[in-house]
């Protein structure tokens, strides 16, 4: 029987990182949220690594904190060891990544979540999306309950239909022994939805207690603790270590001899699997030279003695994957807790999206995080957030946050998923971001606080914060340009012991760092009037002069990409009856349906040409509209 | 990437050897561009001249030497063909001062027109109407259908090849760069600076290469500048008059340059040469002073090549020593004339001081003459002055690519020494690889990605 369960502005299908970010940003927003989940103890689940950022992905949740989401200010709540990555680099790819406490980051979500007004939390599987014409109209649970709305966010991960892969073993079930959700994907096909299938896997955790850390190098964390959230002061924990060991031939003999009993070489396994989490069968035959793997042991929690096998991810047979892992120096007598596997799932193409998360076609139906295709934690609640805010905005009648590929990691992610698809699951690099040396993940909150606080999610005391800082810096440097330096003996030996050049003229701080062997902190003693400021904002101050020469070139470089991404493509032009269009840009235009000429320039199989053709009859549409309604 | 926001220039009469030629730029910039390069006669200031006159005076190249002289037309925006601001450049014909234009709009900021792009502009800004929509349509395509057969002919064979195989070096290096910022963690064999700098030097040679044998693929276009050089009245002028015989090809006459210069061309089987300094040879003919060494060694640093004249019946004086130090190692030859006369100099002598190849002739009674014929073409097509380099890449548009190419090349070199990180060499060095794409048609961010994939065992 079903029955009426009520009525909410914004429905958010699944709780996992994408769901409680659109959850979160629509309540704030002053939407009636529900929030739908098959299981409340999964809120938040990390099924897989035990960490949040990284290259690339710290990156996204400074941003996803900028526009005032919740990833940053959860992972510092539960952090158990953090590490600023790529510091030997430059400061553009400086990558923060924390481990987590797995389960307190549920708790604390959960609770996040729970104290958040406008917003319901239900326990409940979704089977059904109805429209009403073109627009959504309710979801139907299993149990029959019918929930009206205007607006629904999916945000289901790799839980539909998905299938979990042992060796020669496999079930239907979704991960970390939850149940999968069977029914919604019919669903979905019925209302137009084109789905594919994607391929993922975890390795084994296993039991601290069966390892011999002795064997192994201790990974520590940084002393002093950079936080993800503008908002955390400081960080104050006792860090709990990871440690790196090998495989060895013997653990490859193993693999090899176990290979026909792998479903992925034996056909089972069917889906797209990412290339950048390769299961250690694959790394062992497709680089069969490598003689060692590494393998990064790392803690779930500061509670428990599972520990997570970073580099064996597998779908060997439970007996194959003992016997693999007890070849490995320090594991020789583990025991496994949790065995390693696939998971297959179904995941819509992004195609079918614009770039504000909605689907096309389907008035206030939106889609975010791992069911688009991508994978990670990060990459999941920074859309989460996008599609929440959207949906907000849709609801208000304003237009949708789309953030360009110059302005935000979030923006070359959503930008690359929806123009171009993917064919594996997507994941964050930095290599993917063509204007690196602007996205910085110092930066983040320079570049998005603003926007966040005009969308409504950021308040005032931390915006008054954020202006400060701001302040801070632009006086800082302005200072630094106007203070000149005496050629006198103390500059002289200084620049001496720098190995730095020296002239019998004056010379501003401001050009001293500037010179690559010099730190804005190295020039405290010949710095008389250096006052008392922040480290974030002396680091600002630092990377913004010293680098500004690249930053400027990029600048360049963003404001001809900007030019492009201006000139919007109306919605309802018909790529069709444009004769001059080649065949295949017609069919990819009609697919992708861009934005702007930029967008359209992006898509693989537009040429140049076909971007001429377009323009021209972008002009001529224009003209025969304004004719038009001249003429009425 | 551009496609209205930027100032195109492109040549608008037929290449050839017609009588005027004309440069044409449109775009915001073109009164910028155009100031940069024009010298007006009158010396007043470019803006003072009202919309649509005609203004007479020298393009300049940025060193400030003059190029031709000519009359622009200046035509702001939006009353002109492309309602955007339109310089033209009437200047002399022939391919060399107008190619030479060309180029330095590019040098000064504009953008090679692509086919079709003014007709493109001119309707984009609301120039044309209605119903030439979709003949502007038709043209676009015919004309970018036309070059782009013409340019995949053009990149047919080596050129494609070798500029693929640069791209794919950069690649791998982009490749290596990248999986050490995206995998901090994992034990690639990252490029130290050093491996960085030394493999980027190579590429950077190789554009440089491709770059060079363009530009002797123009020399040969337009002819090898060759120096006729020796003590007065050693025979320059005679030789002059010998080698030009019924061969005399092309006379350029361009007026009001640095003065009035008459260039002669000669062919030698197929090869032109264009004698520097003609005027100069026939006036010290007659001159019975000492050679200017300044002017000699002004000659000599425009050459390709050079041709030094002296006389075996005298011998060989302090001036001839002189000359011979100046042209050592030099692409040329050394001619001994009256070999018909008794003999003061030794060959052996004149090829060790000079460390060129040794031609005896006599002018006067024509003999030896083929011989330097043969030996002036021996000589230019074994050395790095190589014909086939026409072929390869003639195209100025390909050559400014390279060009820049080579320059982001040199940033990150620079970028290298001063102690930059990593990530932002990785974007002179993508930078370059970009520019190459354009020149190929390729320029694709996936493949970074699919290469660090491909060579590094990385991911969880």
């Amino acid at each position: 029987m079903s029955y009426k369960a009520g009525i909410y502005d914004i429905i958010v299908i699944g709780g996992g990182h994408a769901g409680c970010e659109s959850a979160l940003a629509s309540a704030r927003l002053g939407h009636k949220t529900l929030l739908l989940t098959m299981n409340l103890d999964s809120i938040a689940l990390m099924p897989c690594n035990p960490s949040i950022g990284g290259t690339g992905k710290g990156h996204l949740v400074r941003e996803i904190d900028a526009l005032g989401g919740e990833m940053a200010k959860n992972i510092d709540k539960t952090m158990i060891q953090c590490k600023m990555l790529n510091t030997a680099k430059g400061p553009a790819v400086h990558s923060l990544r924390a481990q987590a406490d797995k389960l307190k980051y549920q708790q604390e979500m959960k609770k996040t979540l729970e104290k958040q007004e406008n917003l319901f939390i239900k326990q409940h599987e979704v089977v059904s999306i109805k429209l009403e014409g073109s627009r959504v109209k309710n979801v139907i649970t299993k149990t029959g309950a019918i929930f009206d709305t205007s607006s629904i966010i999916i945000t289901t991960g790799t839980y539909l239909k998905s299938r979990i892969v042992i060796g020669d073993v496999s079930y239907d079930g979704g991960p970390n022994g939850l149940f999968g959700a069977n029914e919604l994907s019919e669903s979905l096909i019925e209302i137009g939805v084109k789905l594919l299938r994607f391929k993922t896997g975890t390795p084994a955790r296993v039991d601290k207690r069966s390892v011999d850390f002795e064997k192994m190098t201790i990974q520590e964390g940084d002393e002093k603790i950079v936080p993800f959230s503008f908002d955390t002061e400081n960080i104050k924990i006792d860090q709990v270590p990871c440690y790196l060991t090998y495989t060895n031939e013997k653990t490859h003999q193993v693999i090899k001899d176990n290979l026909h009993l792998s479903p992925l070489y034996s056909g089972n396994i069917t889906g797209v699997g990412p290339r950048y989490c390769p299961s250690i069968e694959d790394k062992v035959v497709r680089f069969s030279d490598k003689p060692k793997h590494q393998i990064f042991i790392e803690p779930e929690g500061r509670d428990t003695d599972e520990l997570y096998v970073q580099g064996m991810s597998s779908s060997l047979p439970e007996d194959v994957q003992l016997k693999m892992l007890r070849t490995v120096e320090g594991m020789e007598n583990v025991e496994i807790m949790r065995s390693a596997y696939a998971i297959e799932y179904d995941n819509i193409d992004p195609l079918q999206l614009w770039p504000s998360l909605e689907y096309k076609g389907i008035d206030g139906l939106f889609f975010a995080g791992q069911i688009n295709g991508t994978s990670g934690y990060e990459e999941a609640a920074a859309q989460g957030l996008i599609a929440g805010i959207n949906a907000s905005l849709k609801l208000k009648g304003e237009s949708p946050l789309i953030l360009d590929r110059s302005q935000a990691y979030i923006g070359v992610l959503i930008d690359d998923i929806v123009t171009k698809g993917t064919l594996e699951p997507y994941r964050m690099m930095t290599s993917r971001a063509e204007y690196r040396l602007i996205l910085r993940q110092d930066n983040a909150d320079l570049r998005l606080t603003d926007i966040g606080k005009d969308i409504g999610l950021i308040d005032d005391i931390r915006y008054q914060k954020f202006i400060k800082k701001k302040i801070m810096v632009l006086e800082e440097i302005e200072r630094l340009k106007n203070t000149v330096l005496k050629p006198d003996v103390h500059l002289e030996a200084f620049l001496r012991g720098k190995n730095s050049s020296f002239s019998n003229q004056g010379i501003s701080l401001y050009e001293l760092i500037k010179r690559p062997e010099i730190s804005y902190f190295e020039l405290h003693d010949l710095d008389k009037e250096r006052g008392n400021l922040p480290k974030n904002v002396t680091e600002q101050v630092e990377i913004q002069i010293k680098y500004e020469g690249y930053i400027k070139k990029q600048l360049n470089q963003v404001e001809q990409f900007k030019k492009l991404e201006k000139r919007k493509i109306p919605e309802n032009i018909d790529y069709e009856s444009i004769s001059g269009l080649r065949l295949e840009a017609r069919q990819k235009l009609g697919k992708v349906r861009p934005v702007s000429i930029g967008h359209a320039s992006r898509i693989s199989g537009v040429s140049p040409a076909d971007i001429s053709v377009l323009l021209v009859y972008m002009e001529n549409y224009s003209r025969k509209e304004s004719a038009k309604n001249n003429g009425d | 990437m551009n496609y209205l926001e930027d100032t195109i220039a492109a040549i608008s009469t037929p290449v050839g050897f017609s009588g005027i030629g004309m440069v044409r730029m449109t775009g915001d910039r073109s009164v910028e561009i155009i100031k940069k390069m024009f010298r007006i006669k009158s010396g007043k200031n470019f803006d003072s001249y009202e919309n649509r006159k005609i203004i007479y005076g020298h393009i300049v190249d940025s060193e400030g030497n003059i190029v031709d002289e000519v009359l622009v037309s200046k035509m702001l925006g939006p009353n002109t063909y492309t309602r955007e601001d339109v310089i033209e450049i009437s200047c002399h014909g022939g391919i060399i001062p107008v190619k030479k234009i060309l180029e330095l709009t590019m040098i000064n900021g504009a953008r090679i027109a692509e086919p079709g792009e003014f007709t493109k502009r001119a309707f984009l800004n609301g120039r044309l109407d209605l119903t030439q929509a979709e003949a502007v349509i038709d043209i676009i395509n015919s004309k970018t259908d036309r070059s782009l057969q013409m340019s995949v002919k053009q990149l047919e064979g080596r050129l494609s090849k070798k500029i693929s195989e640069i791209r794919d070096n950069l690649l791998e290096i982009l490749a290596h760069i990248e999986a050490g910022i995206d995998y901090p963690e994992y034990d690639i064999e990252e490029m130290s600076h050093e491996l960085i700098s030394k493999n980027t030097k190579i590429i950077k040679n190789k554009i440089d290469m491709l770059i060079e044998t363009s530009e002797n693929g123009r020399i040969i276009r337009e002819g090898i500048k060759t120096a006729i050089i020796g003590k007065p009245n050693v025979g320059k002028s005679s030789l002059l008059n010998a080698l030009l015989g019924e061969e005399r090809a092309i006379v350029t006459e361009i007026e009001g340059t640095t003065r009035d210069t008459i260039e002669e061309f000669i062919n030698i089987k197929g090869i032109p040469l264009k004698i520097i300094d003609t005027a100069g040879i026939r006036e010290t003919e007659n001159l019975i002073e000492k050679i200017g060494i300044t002017k000699t060694k002004e000659i000599l640093s425009q050459s390709d090549f050079i041709l030094l004249l002296l006389d075996g019946e005298k011998g060989i004086d302090e001036e001839d020593i002189e000359l011979l130090r100046l042209v050592k190692d030099k692409k040329g030859l050394v001619a001994i004339n009256k070999i018909d006369k008794e003999q003061k100099i030794s060959k052996k002598e004149v090829i060790e001081k000079s460390h060129m190849d040794v031609v005896e002739i006599s002018i006067l009674k024509e003999l030896g003459i083929e011989n330097l014929k043969r030996m002036i073409y021996d000589s230019i097509s074994n050395s790095s002055i190589d014909s086939d380099a026409y072929e390869m890449v003639s195209n100025i548009r390909h050559i400014n690519l390279l060009k820049e190419s080579s320059l982001a090349l040199k940033d990150g070199l620079e970028g290298i020494k001063a102690g930059l990180p990593v990530e932002m060499i990785s974007v002179d060095i993508k930078n370059s690889w970009d520019k190459l794409g354009k020149i190929i048609g390729e320029t694709i961010t996936e493949d970074i990605v699919d290469e660090i994939f491909s060579k590094f065992c990385i991911g969880k």
